[in-house]
């Protein structure tokens, strides 16, 4: 019996969109109805998002909370049991995270034609289409194997189950965002075409996921992932003095840095006192958190900008706990389009994992099951003192230990 | 078309080859099919890889009438060249939890979107939002009446206010939840929509719901407030299906591993021995798990899901305070409560979110998180605030400094006494 539980929420303005969506846009309705004069007249605020369940496929509403098991029968392709004997295969898909809306009709084409007209996306940016019958589903993953681009790329890959590099996660980069350090598309892009086999395969000792944010703010929130890409600044911030004063708050700037390093001044530019800041350069972590707060203090630059790579940290409570992203390589200057130097990075580690990782062993517990000094030597990268911490808490990093393991970093001492 | 003006991308062009699915080709397709947005974004996403920097302007508060958030401004800090993105702002829209759609929606939603903006989406946003990028600031007012008439949905968060909430697939098709996530999900959602639409905290606030400790979306390492599914009975055991997979008639984890000789299944080794509490033994015909022992890793779960499932008694671990580096350097999601019951209407958490709400408006400092200021006060000031007894749970270790902060009245007699009576038996 389905333990989809609704009732309490027939009333929400959202419950049922059916009629609405009945009914095509209508371009004009707005520039008709809405008065820019008086925008309380005819408002609708605070009605929240559509209700989930109008839009669940009819064998997810019928076994809602029944599910009995699953199985990913390949790559890519799930069957769920449910204790009523239902069945339903579901077919993941990865896809850049920004569409537009040639690649969204398209979905919708499949799944009118496959999948009951419903298309579900993933916390990855996977989208997925719900199927009830084996003929369906062949039909289905025939198609999309020979759905392709112009160019030639798949544009909906199937994959992303099991011991896979699902997805991988990622901010905005240079194609919409105003602080990033590098971009996110085009890294993403190159890097998941360098590992591709790994996303439509169960080959590798566990999952393994990959994020990547364009800058320290990680709206992306990469600091937990096997592998992450991170874009970093590394010269400290212009200051536009004879702006900052008229476009930002002299305190509110002065006390976004965590380290202290910026200070208020007075400067005097062709006999005209302005006021503004100044930054104590040696302190200066590269953090952007100024800039943030200040468009008066841009950091961005082509020559001090690129990716630094971090590895081993993990969500899942399974088997060990949840574990941080542990900076690996500080920095890789940027080299689009296809950042050549951050993708062999990023495969020599997945490829010694692949490798040398026990099963169910995820990235972050081998390299400590191994010790971090294997971990450099294995994946090749070199070592370098950018690796130790030196910010907040830094002493819990340090080794307080006589045991260590000999490695290609003691064997010349 | 003819009016299309598109512009010379031979480095962007590079990301149009290689197997996985190119954005820049779907950019280009729609593009030539009228989009000058989309060939304009081309044209600027070149220029940043000639000068390996961002062509976007930094900031600019646009919005909707009675709003604090949903919408972020966005300008190209090269108008002249790209004039079809010169104004580029986002939208971030409430998405249905767990987001499934009805393609008469999706279709829907892209007649808007071509009308009124770039036709460029972003499915989804790191924290869940339905994102559609690239519009002008006179569109802001009609796409908000739009979504609000046409299609029943409203924004989602930004700022400082109550992020959008997100949630797992829960029980829509996992069998291991242990919380009706969607519900949740969008149960706290539709309280908070004040919260969420204006801007009245420090900073960001997330909740994030996972239906075990698997924790698909991620909430212990992003939310203020995770809630994770979890149990308090036995995890049920189904023998049959357990002897099943030792002998290899079924695939361990699901199949997960199909694409690599592993060798053939070992109980032992792949569940007994990887077991963090080891609380399981098998002895050859019986799976016997010490169920006070076990610490729901989920792990012998994960590996033999047609022969273990979770228990039947369910709720929710709580925990408080996880974000990314900036500022403090990152934390995650510290264990405040180990079992909250998750039933409608859910009043227990809307509790405890109006005693951490209350504290850390008060005593929070712009743009610090919860989980800083948890930082900055400590965790028995927090737990005070939110009226919980400690538990050993709640830490890895005690502490190993003895710097207690004692308080007066636990010390008997006060903390004030006479000086003169002390140097009557201590002479000085």
């Amino acid at each position: 019996m389905s333990l989809l539980d609704i009732s309490m929420y027939k009333d929400d303005p959202g419950f049922d969109v059916s009629e609405l969506m009945e009914k095509p846009y209508d371009p004009e309705f707005a520039d008709k109805n809405y008065n820019p004069d008086k925008p309380m007249e005819n408002r609708i605020t605070d009605i929240g998002p559509p209700h989930y369940a109008q839009f669940f496929p009819e064998v997810i509403k019928k076994n809602y909370g029944e599910w009995k098991s699953h199985e990913f029968i390949q790559p890519g392709v799930i069957k769920y049991t449910s204790e009523s004997g239902d069945v339903c295969y579901v077919v993941r898909c990865g896809l850049p995270r920004i569409l537009t809306t040639n690649l969204m009709r398209e979905i919708c084409d499949i799944a009118d034609k496959y999948s009951g007209g419903i298309a579900r996306w993933t916390t990855r940016n996977n989208v997925e289409f719900h199927v009830t019958d084996e003929g369906t589903l062949r039909e289905l993953i025939d198609f999309l194997k020979n759905f392709k681009h112009p160019g030639g790329s798949y544009k909906l890959p199937i994959g992303g189950t099991g011991a896979c590099i699902s997805n991988i996660v990622h901010t905005q980069g240079w194609i919409h965002c105003h602080t990033p350090a590098t971009d996110a598309s085009g890294l993403v892009k190159s890097t998941a075409d360098e590992i591709f086999e790994y996303f439509g395969s169960h080959k590798l000792p566990a999952k393994l996921r990959i994020s990547m944010a364009c800058c320290l703010n990680m709206c992306g929130a990469v600091h937990c992932s096997d592998i992450a890409m991170l874009g970093v600044h590394r010269k400290p911030p212009f200051v536009e003095d004879e702006r900052i004063g008229k476009v930002c708050e002299i305190p509110l700037v002065v006390a976004a840095c965590p380290l202290g390093a910026i200070k208020p001044a007075t400067v005097e530019i062709n006999g005209q006192k302005y006021k503004t800041v100044r930054m104590n350069w040696d302190r200066c972590m590269f953090c952007g958190n100024c800039y943030t707060m200040c468009q008066a203090v841009p950091l961005a630059d082509a020559e001090g900008d690129g990716v630094a790579i971090l590895v081993g940290g993990k969500i899942s409570n399974r088997i060990t706990t949840p574990k941080f992203s542990k900076l690996i390589v500080p920095y890789i200057p940027n080299e689009p389009p296809r950042w050549p130097s951050v993708t062999k990075v990023v495969k020599r580690i997945v490829e010694a994992y692949a490798k040398d990782a026990h099963k169910y062993e995820r990235l972050g517990d081998w390299a400590a099951r191994i010790g971090w000094e294997r971990f450099y030597e294995k994946c090749d990268i070199p070592f370098s003192e950018k690796s130790i911490d030196d910010y907040r808490l830094a002493y819990d990093t340090y080794h307080t230990t006589t045991q260590f393991k000999w490695s290609t970093h003691t064997d010349n001492l | 078309m003819a009016d299309l003006k598109k512009h010379d991308t031979p480095m962007v062009d590079e990301l149009k080859k290689g197997p996985w699915s190119s954005f820049a080709d779907d950019l280009q397709t729609r593009g030539d099919s009228g989009s000058q947005a989309c060939l304009d974004l081309l044209g600027q996403l070149e220029l940043s890889y000639k000068d390996k920097e961002t062509h976007w302007k930094h900031g600019g508060i646009v919005g909707v009438f009675g709003y604090g958030g949903g919408v972020i401004g966005r300008y190209s800090d090269q108008p002249d060249k790209f004039p079809a993105i010169a104004a580029f702002h986002t939208l971030r829209i409430n998405q249905p939890a767990s987001k499934f759609y009805s393609t008469k929606f999706l279709r829907k939603l892209c007649d808007m979107w071509d009308h009124r903006g770039s036709g460029v989406f972003n499915f989804h946003g790191s924290t869940g939002d339905t994102v559609m990028i690239g519009t002008t600031t006179e569109q802001l007012e009609p796409i908000f009446f739009d979504l609000t008439h046409q299609f029943d949905m409203d924004l989602g968060g930004s700022g400082s206010n109550l992020r959008t909430p997100s949630c797992c697939i829960g029980r829509a098709r996992c069998e291991f939840s242990c919380l009706d996530t969607q519900a949740i999900c969008y149960d706290l959602t539709m309280t908070y929509q004040d919260e969420l639409h204006r801007p009245a905290f420090p900073y960001k606030y997330k909740f994030k719901i996972s239906g075990c400790p698997n924790d698909c979306v991620a909430a212990i390492a992003r939310s203020c407030c995770a809630i994770i599914g979890t149990w308090r009975d036995e995890i049920r055991i189904d023998q049959k299906a357990v002897q099943a997979y030792v002998n290899g008639e079924l695939k361990p984890n699901a199949g997960a591993f199909s694409d690599r000789d592993w060798g053939p299944f070992d109980i032992q080794k792949e569940v007994i021995d990887l077991c963090p509490s080891k609380c399981m033994y098998w002895d050859g015909k019986e799976l016997k798990i010490d169920n006070r022992e076990c610490t729901r890793c989920m792990h012998c779960i994960n590996v033999m899901p047609e022969a273990l499932r979770p228990g039947l008694d369910v709720g929710a671990t709580i925990l408080s305070g996880a974000k990314a580096p900036i500022l403090e350097g990152a934390q995650m999601s510290t264990l405040i409560i180990p079992f909250m019951r998750m039933e409608y209407p859910y009043d227990e958490i809307k509790e405890l979110t109006d005693l951490i709400w209350d504290w850390w408006m008060e005593e929070g400092r712009n743009r610090e998180r919860l989980g800083e200021l948890i930082q900055r006060k400590g965790l028995p000031t927090y737990l005070r605030i939110i009226k919980r007894k400690p538990i050993p749970q709640m830490v890895k270790e005690p502490r190993s400094n003895p710097y207690v902060f004692w308080k007066e009245e636990e010390v008997p007699g006060g903390w004030t006494r006479s000086l003169e009576e002390f140097r009557k038996k201590h002479l000085a």
